[in-house]
């Protein structure tokens, strides 16, 4: 049997909103799932967030947002996540997120949307399907 | 003597206490039941049938909805819209920025400018909100904390513009921090310094603007965060005695400072019981009447009165087939009725996705006029007073609230529990372990993991914040930062610095600087030389 890398996970909360408890649920249910998950706290800018992603190697970003802020955040975050050369993370985003943002979150390369009432498993499953493993 | 097969199958039933729920209760459920001793006539000690006698038979609770809209103008535009529907309270929602002292040109504050409710700059925003509005007409809730004392002294100063003298203003502001450091994350200071702020608007309230409720110690937050029913009473009453102890150390008397407070209580949420609702409600009343006459001497009657508002919860509802939650919402309102409310503001059905729209607002304020006027559940108080089931529960969940404050002051009270993380991480797990039941199917939620249709294609037709508030609000800051005397701003901010240094109480000391238009962030960074910046506890 081959063996699988351990998933690496940057759960982050950036801008001002002050709401984790969905992401620290979240938290819980990938170290249930055997992913290595790293919390960045509140009110990060998206250059400390790529930072860490970087510093920790994370293999997928989760951006967690529940104040409407989303598209212009994911736009900045985008951009930095290609001027640092992290194209191959998987960025997440989830919260509050309206049925047209998602297209348009999509659209602008987040590659999973998962609006506040989205399954856990949906999240997990998703992450292992879209994560890299060495030799892919 | 035989039993049917089918009385055999009892599903069984435990409560969120963890005790199990009976079929039924009777009078062996409530030995020596002492009527006067746990109930009381309303409006009597221990107040647990209400805190007025007549309750709604004299006056209906006050019918509010949350708004702030993104600017200045739209929200002075919703609020005479909901004033003409009928609506006879004002509540005001706050940006992100504003609440956490941030002008809307700061760095971190652009994605946040008029999303979540208002932004407010300086006292030139303050005063469009209310412009055409008497301040001595009506009641205004505000959910502010962190920069409470700055939006208290700028209605204060509205007021007096329109002729309207302190002691006339009627309302409520949240001015409760310490929820914030376990649920909503809008604190600035470190808990110790921002303690001392919420004592300081509690002081000035009690001598200059006594008919406003100065705090509202609020268990929503707490429990959207994972607290169950009963917890989000007792956090919210051991907060509110961190408060209390404040101000007495001061040299207040109970009596004088007891009375100012309030509470902001759930109904509602993900793990919703109506009867324990009910009843938690009940027992908190009886505790607080308790707690203030046994442990801090109260005699005042004002002072022995668990005064509360609720707020019906947006975390139970769903976004899947959305208009399930109107009527979700109705039976949280009655809930919140037969509980014996003063005041509720009821989540709206389209609140998972957005802020609420117009429609969606007037469906959640017709919910509650219909439950007033149409139904007779406001013609008796404590209509459930005296059922063996909701007396027993009444009781469970007092001795319950007892037991957890009691917990909390043992391991160092609730102030270091806060600052370690220890009550952010226990209630982050027990919000785990019932979304795990959410999953699993074991917890039913209508539309989501049970009667689930393939999609919902209704379409709701959504709020939307106008992409361009950013830049008006940015052009109005601009015109106001020019318009300004700036050495009078420093002037001012200095003196403000120096009293917060001095540890002297620091209402008075915010009205120069907002007369001379200073702004909030600028207020606020003032402040954080004094009292510098939490660090959050980020362990998860």
């Amino acid at each position: 049997m081959e063996t699988k890398k351990t998933i690496r996970v940057l759960i982050a909360k950036i801008g001002l909103d002050g709401h984790d408890v969905g992401a620290k649920v979240l938290i819980f249910w990938l170290r249930d799932q055997g992913m290595e998950v790293i919390y960045t706290g509140l009110r990060q800018s998206v250059e400390q967030v790529v930072e860490v992603a970087i510093q920790e190697a994370v293999d997928v970003i989760g951006v967690s947002i529940l104040s409407g802020s989303h598209v212009s955040i994911a736009r900045r975050l985008i951009q930095r996540i290609r001027e640092r050369e992290l194209d191959d993370v998987l960025l997440l985003f989830g919260g509050t997120i309206p049925k047209d943002d998602i297209a348009v979150l999509k659209q602008i390369g987040v590659r999973g949307v998962f609006p506040s009432h989205a399954k856990l498993e949906e999240i997990s499953t998703f992450i292992k399907e879209n994560v890299k493993q060495p030799g892919e | 003597m035989a039993k049917k097969a089918s009385e055999t199958e009892v599903r069984p039933v435990v409560s969120s206490l963890g005790t199990p729920v009976k079929c039924f209760y009777g009078p062996e459920d409530l030995p020596d039941f002492d009527y006067k001793e746990k109930l009381g006539d309303p409006g009597e000690y221990p107040f647990t049938r209400g805190v007025y006698p007549t309750m709604y038979r004299s006056a209906l609770w006050t019918m509010r909805q949350y708004s702030g809209q993104s600017t200045p103008d739209s929200t002075n535009e919703r609020f005479k819209y909901l004033l003409k529907n009928g609506q006879t309270g004002l509540s005001l929602a706050f940006d992100l920025p504003t609440q956490i002292g941030l002008d809307s040109d700061m760095p971190l504050a652009e994605d946040d400018v008029g999303k979540l409710g208002v932004a407010v700059d300086s006292l030139d925003d303050f005063e469009r909100i209310f412009d055409g509005i008497a301040l001595d007409q009506i009641s205004t809730s505000f959910t502010i904390n962190a920069t409470a004392p700055i939006i208290l002294a700028m209605y204060v100063l509205v007021g007096k513009k329109q002729g309207v003298e302190p002691s006339k203003l009627r309302g409520t502001i949240q001015n409760d921090i310490l929820k914030e450091y376990i649920a909503r994350g809008t604190w600035i200071f470190p808990p110790e310094p921002s303690i001392k702020l919420v004592g300081d608007l509690v002081e000035y309230c009690n001598k200059e603007i006594p008919r406003f409720n100065a705090i509202s110690v609020s268990g929503t937050h707490i429990l959207e965060y994972g607290a169950n029913t009963m917890q989000s009473v007792a956090l919210a009453i051991s907060i509110a005695e961190v408060y209390i102890r404040e101000v007495l150390k001061r040299g207040s008397h109970i009596d004088q400072i007891a009375p100012l407070f309030s509470f902001h209580l759930p109904i509602g949420g993900r793990d919703f019981n109506f009867f324990e609702n009910i009843a938690r409600l009940r027992a908190g009343r009886r505790y607080w009447a308790r707690l203030m006459k046994e442990k801090y001497g109260a005699q005042d009657k004002r002072s022995l009165q668990f005064r509360f508002s609720t707020g019906g919860m947006g975390g139970g509802l769903t976004a899947e087939q959305p208009l399930n939650n109107i009527v979700r919402a109705t039976i949280y309102a009655m809930a919140a009725v037969f509980s014996g409310t003063r005041s509720l503001n009821l989540a709206c059905y389209d609140e998972v996705y957005a802020i609420p729209s117009d429609l969606a607002i007037r469906t959640s304020l017709r919910v509650q006029q219909i439950l007033a006027f149409e139904t007779g559940v406001a013609d008796v108080v404590d209509p459930l007073g005296g059922s063996y089931y909701v007396e027993k529960l009444t009781d469970e969940m007092e001795a319950k609230i007892a037991e957890t404050i009691a917990d909390i002051d043992k391991d160092g009270g609730i102030v270091k529990m806060i600052e370690s993380g220890a009550i952010q991480r226990e209630l982050a797990r027990q919000s785990y372990a019932i979304q795990k039941k959410i999953s699993s199917g074991e917890k039913v939620l209508v539309g989501v993991n049970k009667f689930r249709v393939k999609e919902e294609e209704r379409d709701l037709e959504i709020y939307k914040t106008d992409p361009e508030t950013i830049n008006r609000q940015l052009q109005r800051l601009k015109a106001v930062k020019a318009g300004r005397d700036r050495e009078k701003v420093a002037g001012a901010l200095q003196r403000l610095e120096a009293a917060a240094g001095r540890g002297d109480n620091l209402i008075p000391y915010l009205f120069e600087p907002l007369t001379q238009k200073a702004t909030v962030g600028e207020i606020i960074d003032t402040l954080k030389k004094v009292y510098g910046t939490f660090k959050e506890p980020t362990t998860v």
